[in-house]
């Protein structure tokens, strides 16, 4: 890595501390970056990995406990590290801007979006109040807000989570700035949101030559829009090139671990490739390579001394013993980027019968006014869904959030109760029932929620949580069989029997999903519903909780209903799915049927949304127009009518009727009319 | 919203029923109008025809809740419980034991009690929060940690401790003000100022501290980081985006009491010598006044259901995301 003259930020052996109780963490332990004007340069890495705080101390925009130890940041040549406060004032929000994970926390709860914007502008171009607020005005037009006037007046909480986005770009660009720091600007946004905030940010770049440091976890962002990337881990930058090379020839043995533990379509029936071990605790100097001890190509020099930097040509370059001079690279390069051998394990295309069936499920929250509370109106959170799913198969609920399908994973266990409908499982009407009986028959029925940080009771210990379940169903009256088949239950998902006698708190992410399974599974269940179990998670950990639900699944033969808005992980693990938009089922039937010949036009512009990690896929964006409207007032006709890039006139009037357009592949749209 | 209001009061009524019904057990069925009698006329001259007497005079002779002998309506009206409970809902407090018209001590002893808490209460407000934003804006300094030393030692100190030591000092050593009594006009600041000034030495310490914390909680945000990432300067920070934020829950803190203002300190009055309503209601429970107590704690539970009213209405207006439904 050369200096260029051109370049815009030079990062040089940025080394940032953080004081945490019992020692310091060397979160960032030496990155060199180099953007230049007008690029997208992405920094991709797992959380803990120290890419935020190389963008926070860009800014110096550290929190209280972290500090920049050494190193430098060149702005066009003026070290940002060096300058006094007040100067560095200036060049935030001015040369070098913001933009962050969670717009809806990031954005001031009691000021008008107008405000907000027009803050910066009066910051940094000295406007009158009044000229600012028209120029906030003029900044929401052009990152794509309708009305933007009548926005400008309102306040956060009154956007949608990708309007708020637009908006943390509008307030970005009040200043004009040469780079944009965007830290994981789409990771709390839907699919067909992400997309739509990617193509602005890439517009703006084009339009006004600004250089975009992306921050991300997701190899599908960076391929779709970004130039150069640098990856990684443990604080250090392990390997960086143009985007292309990477991904056509990953080098760093982590690189190519990550690409292998993403889920797709060619790594169905087999296990995903996951790296062993943990990112190692930085609080002690590490003396080899940060990844040896999760290398399986690590020898003795590897745990012996740290790696230097290898250029390797075209700007890639590597953090690893195997590219050192003189050694054969032919020998040390394994296969390209790897794709498990699928075992096709065994083709369940049989149609069992089905232990779960739901029909014309309504859920309705209604809506109270006025003095005596009158209901005014209903939500239609689940307006008349059908599922049917067999034992030992997985069925995949997708669509964006707020479409209804966690309402439907909560219907189905009885723990919202359905407006209508009915949900049969195994043979018995579960609506119907209530007190002894439907306790009795929770025991089969068990659910797995989202974030593993919230779900679990944070003063039980992990042993009581797991035994709970099986003290409230009684299925085993004595205290030793219990506690013996909680130790089974920690092995059988992988955790240590140790874990009974520490708290939730004590674990990662994915350790505690891994405790929710166990939670679940404790009683048996024939059916778990799973509420986007690894969205709150890291890909390599993801990949150990989707490894772990299959291989229950063939051992115990579970059903699963899978929750989930990554179609990634549907096209891995489902055999069924069923499209949700607004409360009903677009399309539904077997997932290579559904995915790869999608009738519904949501179900097409749904898939073109998802990144892709190929940066030479080339695929089309079919771009939504606009976000998910209120189920409180779908709209008439086709729900999908207004976003739909296909609507007809007939689609404005009536809903269409649900045909079959290939074994078990059922649509709900105009363009296929019955028969 | 006015929807909203409404059904606010509505809910209201019944506790006032419960405040009501409850005070008047406490007041006529635990303590018999009899019992009140032999207390106020004291051990030598109680006599049943003094007792009868007493009763009569105060209307404490009618019967609890039935007046059978009256004919229609008046069974129910010509009772204890009518004249002296239900009437307190139309703000008819009647007759003090002592003969006064209660609802003009009201009206007399409001302005000395509103003198005193309305300063004590802005004072208190406008320091403890530029204390506590004094404190935030130099967090993590030595500045701060010895702040909070301090505003725990005073907060550890008795109130009795602030007015005794305040009276003695500033009255009797440096003999600026009296240490006690009250005048009209504009006299009456030299005797409100020694109160506000206690208040604000018995509060400052906890709500110092309070603020504080709220201001940090605050400035740990993702919005403050935003705003920093702006090029905004840590004053704008603090004054514009901060402190927006932290004043709702202040604010709404503030709101709540604001009601009671009215009634004003039992203590503070009583100590110096104030006429207001806290010394009023002292003064009833010393002579065993259940009139005025009966009014006073009814009036109480009047003003407090309509602070927490307040409070919501201003949250509405301090919080743009709440809207009342």
């Amino acid at each position: 890595m050369t200096a260029s003259p051109r370049a815009l930020l030079e990062v040089r052996d940025l080394r940032v501390s953080l004081s945490v109780p019992g020692g310091t963490v060397r979160a960032v332990d030496g990155v060199d970056l180099t953007v230049m004007p007008g690029e997208t340069h992405a920094i991709l890495g797992e959380s803990g990995c120290g890419k935020s705080m190389t963008a926070l101390s860009i800014l110096r925009l550290l929190p209280a406990a972290g500090r920049v130890v050494d190193g430098s940041v060149r702005l066009d040549g003026t070290d940002l590290l060096r300058l006094p406060e007040d100067a560095m004032r200036a060049v935030r929000g001015r040369r070098v801007a913001m933009i962050f994970q969670e717009p809806q926390s990031s954005l001031n709860p009691v000021l008008t979006v107008g405000d907000q914007i027009a803050e910066g502008v009066r910051r940094h171009q000295g406007l009158s109040r009044r000229a600012a607020l028209r120029r906030a005005v003029e900044l929401l037009e052009a990152v794509g807000i309708p009305d933007p006037s009548r926005r400008a007046s309102e306040y956060p909480h009154q956007l949608s989570g990708g309007m708020k986005q637009r908006v943390m770009i509008a307030t970005a660009l009040a200043g004009e700035p040469d780079l944009l720091i965007a830290d994981e600007p789409t990771t709390a946004l839907d699919v067909t949101i992400q997309a739509q905030v990617l193509e602005l940010l890439d517009q703006l770049r084009r339009e006004r030559g600004m250089a975009v440091l992306l921050i991300t976890h997701d190899l599908g962002v960076v391929a779709e829009s970004a130039q150069r990337v640098a990856v990684m881990y443990a604080g250090q930058v392990v390997e960086e090139g143009v985007t292309a090379d990477l991904f056509a020839r990953p080098l760093h043995p982590y690189t190519r671990k990550l690409f292998a533990a993403l889920p797709a379509v060619g790594k169905r029936g087999g296990a995903l490739e996951v790296i062993p071990g943990t990112v190692p605790s930085l609080t002690a100097h590490v003396p080899g390579c940060r990844f040896a001890p999760r290398c399986d190509q690590a020898w003795a020099l590897c745990r012996a001394a740290a790696p230097g930097w290898h250029p390797l040509g075209r700007g890639q370059g590597v953090r690893c013993h195997l590219y050192a001079e003189g050694r054969d690279r032919a020998r040390s390069l394994p296969p390209g980027p790897a794709v498990v051998p699928a075992s096709m394990a065994v083709p369940r295309d049989v149609t069992p019968t089905p232990l779960l069936r739901v029909r014309g499920l309504q859920v309705h929250f209604p809506i109270r006014r006025g003095l005596l509370q009158r209901v005014v109106g209903q939500v239609r959170a689940v307006d008349g869904v059908d599922l049917d799913l067999a034992a030992g198969r997985t069925l995949a609920l997708v669509g964006e959030s707020g479409c209804g399908k966690t309402t439907v994973g909560h219907a189905v266990l009885q723990l919202l109760r359905p407006t209508a409908g009915s949900v049969r499982f195994d043979g018995e009407e579960l609506t119907r029932l209530s007190g002894p009986r439907l306790r009795q028959r929770r025991r089969e029925l068990q659910i797995v929620f989202q974030d593993p940080y919230a779900s679990m009771n944070p003063r039980m210990l992990v042993g009581d949580i797991v035994e709970e379940g099986m003290l409230a169903q009684g299925t085993l009256p004595d205290r030793t069989a219990r506690r013996s088949r909680v130790a089974d239950l920690l092995a059988q998902v992988g955790l240590d029997p140790g874990a009974t006698d520490r708290y939730p708190h004590e674990f990662s992410g994915g350790q505690r999903q891994r405790v929710a399974i166990a939670r679940a599974l404790a009683v048996e269940p024939r059916l778990v519903v799973c509420d986007e179990p690894t969205s709150a998670l890291d890909v390599s950990v993801q990949a150990q909780i989707l490894n772990l639900l299959r291989n229950l699944q063939d051992h115990l033969g579970l059903a699963y209903l899978f929750i989930t808005h990554n179609l990634a992980v549907v096209e891995y693990l489902a055999h069924e799915v069923a499209v949700m938009y607004l409360g009903r089922i677009v399309e539904r039937g077997p997932v290579g049927a559904v995915l790869r010949g999608p009738a519904h036009p949501y179900t097409r512009a749904l898939l073109s949304a998802v990144p892709v990690p190929d940066p030479a896929g080339g695929r089309a964006v079919i771009h939504l127009e606009g976000e998910l409207p209120s189920p409180s007032q779908p709209p008439r006709g086709c729900h999908f009518h207004p976003r739909c890039p296909e609507a007809r006139d007939l689609c404005r009037e009536s809903y269409p009727e649900t045909v079959g357009v290939g074994t078990g592949h059922r649509v709900a749209c105009h363009l296929h009319p019955p028969s | 919203m006015i929807a909203y209001l409404a059904r606010r009061l509505l809910y209201a009524l019944p506790i006032l029923v419960g405040v009501n019904v409850l005070t008047f057990f406490l007041f006529f069925v635990v303590n018999s109008p009899d019992d009140m009698a032999r207390l106020h006329l004291g051990v030598k001259r109680v006599t049943p025809d003094a007792i009868e007497k007493w009763k009569v005079e105060r209307g404490y002779d009618r019967p609890l809740f039935w007046n059978a002998p009256r004919p229609g309506l008046a069974a129910l009206t010509d009772t204890i419980f009518f004249q002296k409970s239900v009437r307190l809902f139309t703000f008819d407090f009647g007759r003090s034991d002592e003969g006064r018209e209660i609802s003009r001590d009201i009206a007399e002893r409001m302005g000395p009690s509103l003198a005193i808490a309305v300063p004590a209460l802005l004072v208190g407000l406008l320091v403890n929060v530029t204390l506590a934003m004094t404190l935030a804006f130099f967090r993590g300094t030595y500045l701060d940690a010895w702040g909070v030393v301090f505003a725990v030692v005073l907060m550890s100190v008795s109130s009795l401790f602030y007015i005794i030591g305040g009276q003695y000092l500033v009255g009797k050593l440096l003999r600026l003000v009296p240490i006690s009594g009250y005048e009209g006009g504009l006299d009456a600041v030299k005797f409100i100022v020694l109160p506000v000034l206690v208040s604000l030495a018995a509060g400052v310490g906890s709500g110092t501290r309070w603020y504080r914390t709220l201001f940090l909680e605050e400035l740990g945000r993702d919005y403050v980081r935003t705003a920093r990432a702006k090029g905004l300067a840590e004053r704008a920070v603090l004054f514009k985006h901060v402190l927006r934020n932290a004043l709702i829950p202040i604010l709404t803190g503030v709101v709540v009491v604001l009601p009671l203002l009215f009634l004003g300190s039992l203590i503070t009055e009583a100590f110096f010598g104030i006429p207001g309503l806290g010394s009023y209601t002292i003064d009833a429970i010393h002579q065993q006044d259940f009139a005025v107590v009966r009014a006073m704690v009814f009036l109480g539970s009047v003003l407090y259901i309509l602070g927490l009213l307040l409070t919501d209405i201003s949250y509405t207006l301090v919080d743009p995301r709440v809207r009342l439904e």
